[in-house]
């Protein structure tokens, strides 16, 4: 199967090592990667933020760059969720480039779901880890994958030691821009979801989200939380041993 | 960017170690409660869709829904008043108490009371106006601001309440909550006694009966309605629900997704005036619909904040109000809710913070029983007050999109940012001027990775395919 790869800004310039067990993995199941030049960003800030003429700008051009692609896949599902959820509405007003948004939509994946849906792949009976995880639930997979699926996807044959944080979806206060303009809220959030992760016992967390890990991770080491972020991609790459480096 | 005067407040209540702690726990709670509450239902969701689409049908046709209403009211004894905004409502009521005599008002919890500033203008008028509910109550004694709509006293630890009880009512102090009931109970129980007038709000006004229906956990809403020589019940004109039978979808919900309970401890239904057989109510039932701003909303693009019934879920799941509590809103509707409404109702006042103050997490669209989408709302009012933001927000945006307008432009990006950023070698930044130093304020920030995904394509991963 042929996929292109949306990487996004945020793995791109912080997490390129998701981005690199995102491609290993999917050619390990048989995938021909692409990478379409010329991706920048999907214009989710500028959306988020209400400069919604920016976010069309760039919607239209994503459109153009991944619309020769059938199948597009993303290790960020707020991404993903901007496209599939959010281009059609924005460019609503312009019924040929709303159909075009409409069809990207049907076109792209997030990375876990894509490896589970369409490639069946049994995500927990891969997973080898030598320590208990936990697991952080980005708000904005919402509509693309739940926290119950990323808890079965982590769990489900029992060979991961998973610990269960209490209020799974607890926000971890990144939200973009909201991080930098309201940073007192967003941090006193940030705090409230480190000690729930920290309550679990665990070291390792779970994260597919390079907003949120770029958050947490920070909060951590401010703290002197001894926590690690990890991509579901890396976890199933380094299972499977197809990582250069070491975990 | 955040307002000065916001950012005051917000720091402040976060400091405010007791009140975060109390608001935390309760919230934790009710988050809990009501998931546990939605649980036992056999379709919660469709459920909530169901009731989103009544409240929806409802505002498409709402003068149609009003004129039944207001007909059947009528028919059933009960006066119907219309008041255009907040001052209209207050005047009309403080002249309906001038007019009869009425000299001692009870109140049942109501958040469209404290939306036109009715307590006060009562008591300005020569009405002494006793809130009946225990959590108001305390709010009254206290000459303090609810900070919840459903649970006013959310901000209040036992200590505070306790020792505001003793002082105010001269009762021994204790902290013992049932102890502290019994002691409101029996004072309120001599006010009940007294009482000429009555005064609640409205839950839903059914149109097919002019029913009002009110939700109450304390059994003082029927005590407030009953005793009482003249009832008043201020409704805002959204309150109004087609069939008594759409009750049975509302009332699954409405406590469940407030409380956790099936169903609240009251609920009253009032079809206008006492008649001859009956044996209690009052000889006077006066609705009066309350506008206030309400019709523009309906009228724009947020028209959806209408189907709120007010029941509190979306704060309570909401992690910006856990931290920041109810008061820094400056708002009676505090919340994902207030965020919006407030703005919308009061036009003039300078609320740009409050729907840019959001995660934009989704949590409070989880919970919502009429399934308002919050978020997307909020996402569009940013969008409507794109001209109130900073002109640094703005030049940052238009750089921004000159970035991501090319790939060039983006790597060039991509290395000022690595540049911008100090090093120790560590990887991590930690302090820094403008957007950086609020980040570094609270946590440290990773460096951007020596070789960006794209390098690492172009230089490695491609080869291989
Ligand atoms: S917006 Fe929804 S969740 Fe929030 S108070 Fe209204 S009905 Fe309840």
């Amino acid at each position: 199967m042929d996929v292109a790869l949306f990487i996004t800004c945020l793995t791109d310039s912080f997490f390129p090592r998701a981005g690199e067990a995102v491609v290993r993995v999917l050619r390990h199941f048989g995938c021909r990667v692409q990478f379409p030049a010329g991706q920048t960003c999907c214009g989710q800030p500028a959306y988020n933020s209400g400069f919604h003429d920016e976010a069309r700008v760039l919607a239209r051009r994503m459109i153009e760059i991944f619309e020769p692609y059938e199948t597009i896949v993303s290790p960020s599902a707020s991404c993903v969720a901007m496209v599939k959820q959010h281009f059609a509405p924005l460019l609503a007003d312009e019924p040929a480039w709303r159909s075009r948004a409409e069809r990207l939509a049907e076109r792209a994946h997030e990375f876990a779901t894509f490896l589970v849906d369409r490639l069946n792949v049994d995500i927990a009976g891969l997973l080898r880890f030598d320590e208990p995880v936990t697991f952080h639930y980005p708000c904005h997979a919402r509509g693309i994958y739940g926290a119950e699926d990323l808890q079965r996807w982590l769990t489900r044959d029992g060979q991961v030691n998973l610990r269960l944080p209490q209020h799974v979806d607890c926000c971890c206060g990144f939200g973009g821009m909201f991080a930098v303009d309201y940073p007192e809220i967003s941090t006193a959030m940030l705090n409230d979801k480190l000690d729930l992760l920290a309550a679990t016992g665990a070291r390792l967390v779970i994260c597919n989200e390079g907003g949120c890990t770029l958050q947490m991770a920070g909060g951590a080491r401010r703290r002197g939380l001894p926590l690690r972020f990890k991509h579901i991609a890396e976890c199933v790459a380094d299972s499977l041993g197809l990582m250069k480096d070491r975990p | 960017m955040s307002s000065r005067a916001f950012r005051k407040r917000v720091t402040a209540a976060i400091a405010d170690r007791r009140v975060a702690a109390a608001v935390h726990h309760a919230t934790w709670h009710k988050v809990g409660a009501r998931a546990a509450g939605m649980r036992m239902l056999r379709n919660p969701e469709r459920l909530r869709e169901l009731a989103g689409q009544i409240k929806q049908h409802t505002l498409e046709r709402l003068p149609e829904y009003l004129e039944q209403f207001t007909a059947n009211v009528r028919r059933n004894g009960g006066q119907v008043h219309f008041a255009k905004d907040a001052a209209e409502a207050r005047q009309l009521i403080c002249e309906l108490a001038r007019s009869r005599g009425l000299k001692l008002a009870v109140k049942v919890k109501s958040m469209t009371t404290e939306e036109v500033g009715l307590n006060s203008a009562l008591e300005a008028a020569g009405v002494r106006v006793f809130e009946t509910d225990l959590g108001e109550f305390i709010v009254q004694l206290d000459r303090d601001r609810p900070s919840h709509i459903v649970t006013p006293i959310i901000h209040k630890d036992r200590r505070q309440i306790a020792t505001a009880m003793a002082r105010e009512l001269g009762c021994q102090y204790t902290e013992d909550p049932a102890a502290l009931t019994m002691i409101a109970r029996k004072y309120l129980r001599d006010v009940f006694r007294r009482c000429d007038l009555g005064i609640s709000g409205v839950n839903f006004g059914v149109a097919e009966t002019g029913t009002i229906c009110i939700c109450t956990n304390e059994g003082n809403g029927r005590m407030s309605t009953t005793r009482p020589r003249v009832q008043v019940a201020l409704m805002g004109i959204e309150k109004v629900i087609p069939r008594l039978s759409d009750l049975a979808v509302f009332l699954k919900l409405l406590a469940r997704s407030s409380t956790g309970q099936p169903m609240g401890s009251y609920t009253s239904l009032i079809s206008g005036p006492r008649r001859a057989t009956d044996a209690d109510g009052p000889s006077e039932f006066h609705l009066v619909l309350l506008d206030n701003g309400r019709s523009e909303i309906l009228a724009g693009p947020f028209a959806e904040v209408l189907r709120c019934l007010r029941c509190g879920a979306c704060l309570n799941a909401c992690p910006v109000y856990r931290n920041i509590g109810g008061h820094a809103y400056h708002s009676v509707y505090p919340g994902p809710i207030g965020s919006l409404v407030t703005p919308l109702l009061d036009r003039r006042g300078d609320h740009h913070d409050l729907p840019r103050a959001s995660s934009l997490c989704g949590a409070c669209r989880v919970a919502c029983p009429v399934n308002i989408d919050l978020p997307e709302l909020l996402v569009r009012m940013r969008a409507a007050g794109r001209a109130s933001q900073g002109r640094l927000k703005k030049l940052g945006f238009f750089g921004w999109l000159c970035a991501m307008r090319s790939e060039r432009a983006y790597r060039a990006a991509q290395r000022i940012l690595q540049a911008m950023l100090s090093d120790d070698g560590s990887g991590w930044t930690t302090g820094g001027v403008g957007p950086l130093a609020s980040w570094t304020a609270g946590r440290d920030l990773l460096r951007p990775a020596p070789r960006s995904f794209r390098q690492l394509w172009q230089e490695e991963l491609r080869e291989q395919s």
